[in-house]
């Protein structure tokens, strides 16, 4: 056990974020356990209000108004952040912790340089002069594969392409060179050639920069090749937790098996009728009684309206788990 | 194939004028859409696919007479739209509609469901008064969802919801054709496929003709009959669905294709993308001769002067590129 908390960056247990509503505080996200080692790569997947933006902006304090962590707590590379001053935390966000959001447009300050943008974190945190912060902007720059960075630091954020300002956010993102880089759907709004740049480029910097990576998504065929591990998170609960190549070849969670069921393949016979799973996510205040996913799971039983399954292993090695009482049956059966 | 031209649309070009500089000084001119020649066959879905940009939305918006077409001519059973009015494009709008991406912003926030579907029924004149509870009803049940419906705000209702109430406006007057602008896009992975399976429905049940605009390639590929590739307002190759997936030809298509994830960690890790080098230029100053040319892996001299020609390169497969043209 000491051997496998040694190699802990990020460890959440019983994370609960509350949202504040006219018919009083409704529960986002529900006692989540998330944990990241050194070195990998953790998928956070789920459609929208699934709970898995707030759960990594919680992490650096970053919840909106109305929406709060009322449980739980995180360790990061042993440190509290929950407990952690303001200050102390400020030391972390954007220190150890990098963070890469989904919309460059509104997270870039429009009316600043790109190279004092990104010259910021390191005045603050690595106290470099200026002379080096800018040295060191441009060659973020160009570790990021954007050409001409001596010029380029001395631009707006809307002189550059929408690829090119992603580019920019991953290199403040990275500028400090983190033990965890955060990036939540930071290819969402970017064509697919693009993408497939972003992609690579991280991949690359991962190596390059042995840090730990969490990528949260819609898309699981994106992740697919990037990642060692995906969490896939329903209505503010994980209702699994697999290797990667375990998951895509083997989900045991029906919520997982009718996402992947609803992303057309290559193999699929022409205009086929997709498997899609009925009905919509339940809202924040709203979530049945039981399991979350029971009204629009297929195999859904009594004891699903009734109790909340927990997070179980589902593989021999135990890597594998999932929280559902239909697996956990099939697994005593076999 | 056998299946006759709904529409015929040749040699469409859309320009749009802009102002530049602080004071708006300075006038240029946006290439949206340059010489678009293209059949769209009826009961079948075309796909037009390409980077943001590239003027597949725009396509749709001047074939439907939305914006107005610079030059060329969009045929509808002898007609030529582009040369029509407003007022004389009205009976020619029940038969072509348009699904949107956003569905919060395409209905009004103060008309019931029941109204926004209504409206265009009362406009055409396809109902009386009396009628059009039922066929409101009838529309809903359609899309898939319960006729109680009719009742509810937009508010009240989830993003996929409402673009069924979309999808069953743009019904309600037993339209030929219908463009998909995004229509998907904008919704979760669980709620696009039911959707989709929605579109392929309702084509078969009213044969109605698609011409789906789409970023997302594993959807068109699941949805297509034909699929234009557009690049820079031009449209690069144009085939049927297996043939651009299977053996796609022009240089930009291939790199569209190979840059889209698949749900096999195996093959992604091992995958050798051709990844495109650079961004789209700008539509304001569109480069010389093929578009396409700054980016691509295998330009040659004459790609640099030449604009390349429309040709049918294999039956039934046109297709944009010096290098396969052999010009």
């Amino acid at each position: 056990m000491s051997a496998k908390t040694e190699n802990r960056l990020l460890d959440v247990k019983g994370l609960t974020i509350e949202i504040e509503t006219r018919r009083g505080p409704a529960v986002v996200v529900d006692g989540i356990d998330l944990h990241v080692d050194k070195g990998e790569t953790l998928g956070v997947v789920g459609e929208s209000g699934c709970g898995k933006s707030l759960t990594m902006l919680s992490l650096m304090r970053l919840l909106p108004n109305k929406i709060r962590v009322t449980q739980g707590e995180a360790h990061f590379d042993g440190r509290d952040l929950q407990k952690m001053s303001n200050r102390e935390l400020r030391k972390v966000r954007g220190g150890d912790i990098g963070f890469v959001f989904q919309d460059p447009m509104t997270s870039l300050n429009p009316v600043m340089r790109i190279g004092d943008q990104l010259a910021e974190p390191l005045i603050y945190h690595r106290g470099m002069s200026r002379r080096e912060a800018r040295t060191r902007a441009t060659e973020l720059l160009r570790l990021v594969g954007i050409p001409g960075p001596e010029e380029r630091i001395q631009a707006y954020p809307h002189e550059l392409s929408g690829g090119m300002r992603q580019r920019v956010m991953i290199a403040i993102g990275l500028a400090c060179e983190p033990k965890l880089l955060i990036a939540d759907e930071p290819t969402t709004a970017l064509d697919v050639t693009i993408q497939a740049q972003i992609v690579d480029l991280v991949k690359g910097l991962r190596e390059k920069l042995g840090m730990s990576v969490v990528w949260i998504t819609h898309d699981l065929a994106l992740i697919a090749g990037l990642v060692d591990r995906v969490v896939v998170l329903y209505a503010g609960t994980i209702v699994e937790d697999a290797p990667v190549d375990e998951l895509y070849a083997n989900p045991r969670h029906p919520y997982t098996r009718g996402l992947l069921a609803s992303i057309p393949k290559l193999s699929d016979a022409p205009a086929s009728r997709l498997n899609s799973i009925g009905g919509t996510p339940p809202e924040p205040g709203r979530r049945p009684e039981g399991c979350p996913f029971a009204p629009r799971c297929p195999l859904a039983m009594d004891v699903c309206r009734s109790h909340v399954p927990k997070l179980e292993p589902v593989s021999a090695a135990g890597s594998h788990r999932a929280a559902c009482f239909a697996v956990e049956k099939a697994r005593e059966a076999a | 194939m056998g299946a006759q031209p709904l529409l015929k649309i040749e040699n469409l070009v859309k320009h749009f004028h802009v102002r530049l500089g602080a004071f708006g000084e300075r006038s240029a001119t946006v290439h949206a859409l340059d010489d678009v020649s293209l059949d769209i066959l009826e009961g079948e879905t075309l796909s037009l696919v390409g980077e943001s940009g590239c003027g597949k939305s725009t396509t749709g918006f001047t074939i439907l007479n939305l914006h107005r077409a610079t030059s060329g001519k969009v045929l509808y059973r002898g007609q030529d739209l582009t040369a029509l009015d407003e007022k004389r494009m009205r009976p020619f709008r029940r038969d072509l509609q348009i699904v949107f991406q956003d569905p919060y912003s395409t209905l009004n926030p103060r008309m019931t469901v029941g109204e926004a579907i209504g409206e265009p029924i009362l406009f055409h004149k396809l109902a009386t008064k009396a009628e059009l509870d039922g066929k409101v009803a009838a529309l809903l049940t359609d899309v898939g969802l319960p006729p109680r419906f009719a009742s509810r705000y937009p508010h009240e209702l989830s993003g996929g919801q409402r673009q069924r109430v979309v999808i069953a406006r743009a019904l309600a007057c037993q339209p030929k054709f219908i463009v998909c602008d995004e229509a998907i896009s904008a919704l979760d992975v669980s709620i696009q496929a039911q959707i989709i399976n929605l579109l392929l429905d309702l084509q078969e049940k009213y044969g109605l003709t698609y011409l789906f605009i789409a970023h997302d390639l594993a959807v068109v590929r699941h949805i297509s009959t034909r699929v234009g590739v557009m690049y820079l307002g031009r449209l690069a190759e144009l085939a049927s669905r297996d043939e651009l997936f299977e053996t796609p030809l022009h240089p930009y298509t291939k790199a569209l294709l190979s840059a889209v994830p698949e749900t096999d960690p195996e093959h992604e890790r091992n995958r050798k993308r051709q990844i495109l080098e650079g961004d789209v230029p700008s539509p304001l100053a569109p480069p010389s001769g093929c578009r396409f040319h700054t980016r691509c892996p295998i330009a040659m001299e004459v790609c640099r002067r030449v604009v390349p020609k429309w040709k049918e390169a294999r039956p039934g497969h046109l297709v944009a590129c010096h290098a396969v043209n052999g010009e």
